[in-house]
């Protein structure tokens, strides 16, 4: 069944998802260069302009400004057409700091316990809408064509049919489900998930929650409460903690990283819909604050069209030149 | 997480403190920072930096008082603007004349159309309607389920066809039901789409042009960052909707997306999603999401602080006119009004000079302006710049206007006239200790 749905090369569907942030970024920064001799206040007005457009926000906008004068000032560049490559780098240095090297976030860690193999434990959090259970799928959808078992729990018990979305999702990709039907006690169903992917053997068991506002304090207990039950079942469980991010979302992403780490300790970040306008430059000023890596993107609405997060050909994308 | 916006502007301000007026360049590093501000509300780049540069055609050239703040003159400034601009004609939802009145839903995933459309039945119900909502989220997986749990939720019925791929046909089969079925209203669900997603866009169009609906309403996350005109644009230009939904104000955002979307379309913002209950629908405020955006909890005292400051440059402004003479009735008329607002003429007496010294001869109830202001009104516009015009036949015109007699109307001019000689005698005179004495011979009139 799996065979039906095409591999595609993950740098062009990059390319193609980050097609409308490359004309944007790239034709105002060629326009911002043309003519000029050199980097003066214009170009960085620019280039201020080209950060700020892209949701980077306005404190790592700055910073990279400053980095770039300074680097401008120690390097004496005079040629602004040398002005994307320096930009470029430290962009890239900025969102390289939390991501030391490119690794392939597909590979599943193992774990142990008595010499006994554990299921990896995946608990998916984030706001309302942002498509968590989109990404889940799309998680299990991978996996499962890795030939990995993959059981999934249906932890949002809240928001109306979001167990069938997640039951359609998992039939979709031939992974198992583990449910107790709608109003259920979330941390209840993250225990009985966890536990049935121990005794079951499954290689990974990815645990969804309902979209929450950070700003729920209640919400926000409970979703502490889901992870410690896992741990209970699993010592070490959940092994990670996947925040996931809408592309399109402005600085209150900022707000939710913050929130959502204290309540989870988020140990990732899955950024979607980088296929629409939104630039996506979001991730760089999360990542410039919070030190947790991204791992996935989002780049349509295929199966298959979640990818590992590289930093260099995200950012590389960013200012390629359309159509060379 | 934010720096509230009042701190940075009086940080900013603390260089041109003592400077008598807002110019190019004491306000720059002052809208740099509202600029900042409304960049980390999400407010769109470009429309931040128009918005910003019109505030400061508002600003500049306005005197500054000693006494206040000048940031509050600033914020005032600014949330008068941002009010105003996100203002204006929010009417509703429109009715149709031949029932079913039918509303079509859009939006990007995520934003929270389904939700909104158990909302919106569960608002219109409680208004006498019988909604039904038809499911034309025909992609999501279990979008229809959800969409059918909301409706038992808030208790009205769904038109679903779980096997039909075609939202169209859909939709028809739907009204021709409601039309069997007397339902005076259907909400259209439809899937999350991309703006760039160009098959899709054509399906919410052809949707839009085939049912004709009443209202076309998009429904918009407002955490959502610069991409919101963007998307807002690629909509309207497709559908030309009647009005925006904003959904999520329950968190933290500070909702600048609703500015953005505001200057970019021009379409009104009719409701505001802010729950996940079937009642946590709100119909919108202009000036509070401005205070939301501003990140001003304390917004309403500094409006007020420049609302009394405001006061006192008017005074300043007359005082100024006193100065060159160019006093003239309208001034007099708004300085009735003031006086009259502020209730405690004693406390006024000092504020607006020579006018204070007037009022301070009639003897002073709350009718005491009655007439003057009803013979003033009777003026034209012209007569009231340019009292010298008024003439034998101009003061039987007025006399007769305001109800009174030609002798009150004559009285009036002449203790102006008088009160203007003072002025000029006490212009030339200069300085204040002998002013006193010069409004006494106004007095003795």
């Amino acid at each position: 069944m799996l065979n039906f749905f095409k591999r595609k090369e993950n740098k062009d569907k990059l390319d193609q998802g980050l097609e409308k942030t490359k004309k944007g970024l790239f034709s105002k920064l060629k326009l911002s260069v043309l003519g000029r001799g050199s980097i003066d206040e214009d170009v960085l007005d620019d280039l201020e302009e080209v950060l700020i457009s892209s949701d980077v926000g306005v404190s790592t906008t700055l910073k990279i400004i400053k980095r770039i004068e300074a680097r401008v000032l120690r390097d004496k560049y005079t040629n602004a057409s040398e002005l994307d490559s320096i930009l470029k780098d430290e962009i890239q240095q900025v969102i390289l700091e939390n991501h030391p090297e490119s690794l392939d976030y597909f590979d599943i860690p193992t774990h142990e316990v008595d010499g006994k193999p554990m299921p990896h434990v995946i608990m998916v959090v984030g706001v309302n809408g942002v498509g968590k259970t989109t990404t889940i799928g799309k998680l299990a959808y991978r996996w499962r064509s890795q030939g990995k078992r993959v059981l999934v729990g249906a932890g949002d018990t809240f928001r109306a049919a979001a167990v069938d979305q997640l039951k359609l999702w998992a039939d979709r990709v031939g992974a198992d489900f583990y449910s107790k039907g709608m109003h259920a006690d979330p941390a209840a169903v993250a225990y009985e998930t966890v536990r049935e992917g121990v005794t079951k053997g499954h290689e990974v068991v990815i645990v969804d929650t309902a979209g929450r506002l950070q700003t729920k304090k209640g919400l926000m207990d409970e979703l502490s409460k889901i992870k410690r039950s896992m741990d209970k079942i699993l010592p070490g469980a959940p092994h990670e903690v996947l925040l996931v991010l809408d592309a399109s979302t402005g600085q209150n992403a900022i707000s939710q990283a913050q929130a959502f780490t204290e309540a989870t300790q988020v140990s990732a970040l899955a950024l979607t819909k980088l296929d629409g306008t939104a630039k996506g430059g979001v991730v760089i000023g999360v990542s410039d604050m919070f030190k947790v890596p991204v791992k996935f993107i989002g780049v349509g609405e295929g199966m298959d069209d979640l990818q590992v997060f590289d930093p260099r050909a995200f950012v590389a994308s960013m200012f390629d030149p359309i159509g060379t | 997480m934010f720096e509230n916006l009042s701190q940075n502007i009086e940080q900013a301000f603390r260089n041109i403190r003592g400077k008598g007026k807002i110019t190019e360049i004491n306000v720059a590093e002052t809208l740099k920072e509202i600029r900042r501000a409304l960049i980390d509300a999400d407010v769109n780049f470009k429309v931040a930096k128009e918005f910003t540069n019109k505030v400061k055609e508002e600003a500049l050239g306005k005197n500054i008082l000693i006494q206040v703040e000048p940031g509050q003159f600033l914020v005032k400034i600014v949330h008068e603007e941002l009010t105003k601009l996100m203002g204006g004609s929010n009417t509703g939802l429109s009715i149709a004349k031949n029932p079913p009145t039918v509303i079509l839903i859009a939006g990007l995933q995520g934003s929270g159309k389904t939700t909104f459309v158990g909302k919106l039945a569960n608002h219109l119900k409680g208004k006498g309607k019988n909604p039904l909502l038809i499911a034309c989220d025909v992609y999501r997986p279990a979008a229809i389920d959800q969409l059918t749990v909301l409706a038992e939720q808030v208790g009205v019925e769904i038109y679903k066809e779980p096997d039909n791929k075609n939202p169209l046909l859909i939709a028809q089969a739907g009204i021709q039901y409601a039309k069997k079925h007397g339902k005076d209203l259907v909400i259209v669900d439809t899937a999350g789409r991309l703006a760039v997603d160009e098959q899709m866009m054509n399906e919410i169009s052809v949707l839009k042009e085939s049912l004709k609906p009443t209202e076309t309403l998009f429904v918009v996350d407002a955490m959502t960052g610069q991409d919101a005109v963007n998307t807002a644009k690629a909509f309207n230009d497709r559908l030309d909707f009647d009005g925006v939904v904003l959904t999520k104000l329950d968190g933290d955002t500070r909702g600048g997306a609703a500015i953005s979307i505001r200057t970019v379309v021009d379409k009104p913002i009719k409701f505001i999603s802010a729950g996940e209950k079937p009642e946590d629908l709100e119909l919108f405020y202009p000036e509070r999401m401005a205070s939301r955006i501003l990140g001003m909890g304390d917004v309403v005292t500094l409006v007020e602080k420049a609302q009394q400051q405001f006061d006192q440059q008017e005074a300043e402004r007359l005082q100024r006119k006193i100065r060159k003479n160019e006093l003239d009735f309208d001034d007099f008329l708004s300085q009735i009004q003031a006086i009259k607002k502020m209730g405690n003429i004693k406390d006024l007496i000092g504020m607006i000079p020579g006018m204070g010294k007037m009022v301070k001869d009639v003897d002073i109830d709350n009718d005491a302006f009655k007439h003057i202001e009803a013979i003033i009104r009777s003026m034209t516009k012209e007569e009231r710049m340019k009292p010298q015009i008024i003439d034998g036949s101009r003061r039987k015109r007025i006399a007769t206007g305001a109800g009174r007699s030609v002798r009150e109307v004559n009285e009036l001019i002449k203790q102006f006239d008088g009160m203007k000689k003072a002025m000029k005698r006490m212009n030339s005179m200069g300085a204040g200790g002998k002013v006193g004495r010069s409004m006494g011979a106004l007095r003795r009139r």
